[in-house]
């Protein structure tokens, strides 16, 4: 484990922002930490970070104890924060120049530009840079020293799908490289694309953890059908599958949940054998209703 | 080292780049000394001790460059870089908060150096500027003078929550410093009612020692000057030392 985090608990004031939180990450896995806004993502982070003082709790990285403000883990991570910029009129080049003459260890910048499809921008002020671009930059530098574990935080958002994208491929090379990865994000596909293992959070509180397959499994709705149809369907007519599990109606649509793939097919026999119009979608459970499912339901359990 | 020349350059072409500052620091006290020069002229007179207008506005005017920078350039920059969270980057960064703090401190002593430089400059060679005081030791006041009001910088740069309220609160403390410190209007022309504010604006003591230091004054003039600028140093280190904010 390169990082282990026992009982965080951080708070303002009345504010509970981190309340408990405990998780471990490996060497080389991406591990991905999900929740709505003000669940207590950045605060978890910035704490890891030696940013801000933790009032309760352990930090162990790099097998130490971690503690604030102090070099020797500066020189280890690469640290990119959320709202952060750059004076607007320093040149990308110059950025990662300076950021390098911090740190003991090096690697050529020069070639963190190259990996990160940023060389044609080296002479570019960073106030010139697109969205996708100054967040390539903050990566650049948060790898300038060759850190073992990278922090990244919600790293894509405000990004269009096609900046977003390439900072995923970004990404997969920086994990393939053997670094550590721990990241923010509220894009669930984002998630279940790049993280090894999530955990959600809300309200400074783990709500689920694993890996995204089995934060799927686990919430038993991975084979869903939804039939839409301008006629007027009897659903008695599907309680004849054998591996249906729940049927509901809403507002015309039918949505049935099915133990397995073999759902589908019967319920296309029937639909056909009846010579009913209509449209049917098949839907298996990704991570993001695994995240609606659990946040919503943690609302109203706290309400 | 290699960090704190690097982040000096760095800030110097920022500096240039964002133009501002370098107007006001290097340019606009020039353009000062032209506009009452061409106005005054520097013939001696009796009425300057037998010296020329130029020659006692130029050691005045040095003592507002050293103003604009302690009051506006280093707030202000230091509030829009906070504003924007990078001053959270740069306390990320190993060494980071000693190594940017030094590199400012060496930055905008060189920034000041500069604009002095170039207003004695353009008095030497448009106005015959005078100097009969020991370099060395107007050195070492002009020093003392911008540490002082370096540590006013971060003073307030500890406390500015953005750059517009930097801006706001710079200009409302520099103007009255310039008219009534005697840097514009010599101290003698001011009434006893400002005279009395004049005590309590800290570029008083520095338009006063640097007059002083040009002309060749003895040390023991420098007394209160040199005991007031010293205390701003040391209070201002203190309450920036735990009151600053990433």
């Amino acid at each position: 484990m390169i990082l282990k985090v026992n009982n965080l608990k951080k708070h303002y004031g009345d504010v509970k922002a981190v309340d408990g939180i405990s998780f471990s990450v490996k060497k080389g896995e991406i591990f991905g930490i999900l929740g709505p806004n003000g669940a207590g993502k950045t605060t978890t982070l910035e704490c890891i970070e030696g940013l801000q003082h933790h009032d309760e709790g352990d930090i162990e990285i790099f097998e130490k104890k971690m503690t604030v403000n102090d070099d020797f883990f500066k020189e280890r991570m690469g640290i990119q924060l959320q709202e952060s910029s750059l004076p607007p009129r320093m040149k990308v080049w110059e950025a990662l120049d300076l950021f390098s003459s911090f740190y003991n260890k090096n690697v050529d910048w020069r070639e963190l530009l190259v990996k990160l499809q940023l060389e044609d921008k080296k002479n570019n002020y960073f106030s010139s840079l697109s969205g996708g671009q100054k967040q390539r930059v903050f990566v650049a530098l948060a790898m300038v020293n060759d850190p073992e574990v990278l922090f990244l935080d919600e790293i894509t958002t405000g990004l269009d799908p096609m900046a977003r994208r390439q900072m995923w491929n970004v990404m997969k090379t920086i994990k393939y490289a053997g670094k550590t990865v721990v990241m923010s994000t509220h894009y669930m596909e984002e998630a279940e694309y790049l993280c090894d293992r999530v955990m959600i959070i809300d309200k400074g509180k783990v709500i689920a953890d694993g890996t995204p397959g089995e934060l799927i499994d686990r919430m038993g709705m991975k084979n869903r059908v939804i039939i839409e149809s301008e006629e007027k369907i009897d659903v008695e007519i599907f309680k004849t599958i054998k591996s249906v599990l729940d049927i509901s109606v809403e507002k015309g649509k039918i949505e049935i949940e099915g133990k397995d793939t073999s759902v589908l097919a019967d319920i296309a026999r029937i639909i056909n054998d009846r010579k009913i119009k209509a449209n049917i979608q098949y839907k298996t459970a990704n991570l993001e209703d695994v995240y609606l499912h659990l946040t919503d339901h943690f609302n109203e359990e706290v309400i | 080292m290699k960090t704190v020349s690097k982040m000096v350059v760095i800030n110097t072409k920022l500096f240039v780049r964002e133009f501002e500052g370098f107007f006001f620091t290097m340019i606009f006290p020039i353009i000062m000394l032209l506009i009452f020069g061409s106005i005054y002229g520097n013939k001696a007179s009796d009425y300057f001790g037998g010296f020329g207008f130029v020659d006692v506005s130029v050691p005045a005017y040095i003592g507002i460059i050293i103003a604009i920078t302690g009051l506006m350039s280093i707030p202000i920059s230091i509030a829009s870089d906070r504003e924007r969270g990078i001053l959270r980057r740069y306390r990320t960064l190993p060494g980071g908060a000693t190594k940017v703090m030094i590199s400012w401190v060496l930055f905008y002593y060189l920034v000041t150096t500069v604009g002095t430089a170039g207003l004695i400059v353009t008095g030497k060679l448009l106005y015959g500027l005078r100097f009969t005081g020991n370099a060395l030791l107007v050195f070492f006041l002009y020093s003392l003078s911008t540490i002082a009001f370096l540590s006013i910088g971060f003073l307030l740069a500890s406390f500015m929550r953005s750059a517009r309220s930097a801006n706001a609160i710079g200009m409302s403390l520099l103007f009255p410093m310039m008219f009534f410190s005697g840097a514009i209007i010599p101290m003698q022309n001011l009434p006893l009612s400002i005279k009395q504010i004049s005590v309590y604006l800290p570029l008083t003591y520095v338009v006063d020692i640097m007059q002083k230091g040009w002309f060749g004054g003895s040390m023991s003039q420098y007394g209160t000057d040199l005991l007031v600028l010293s205390g701003i140093i040391v209070v201002s280190f203190l309450i920036v030392r735990f009151k600053f904010r990433w």
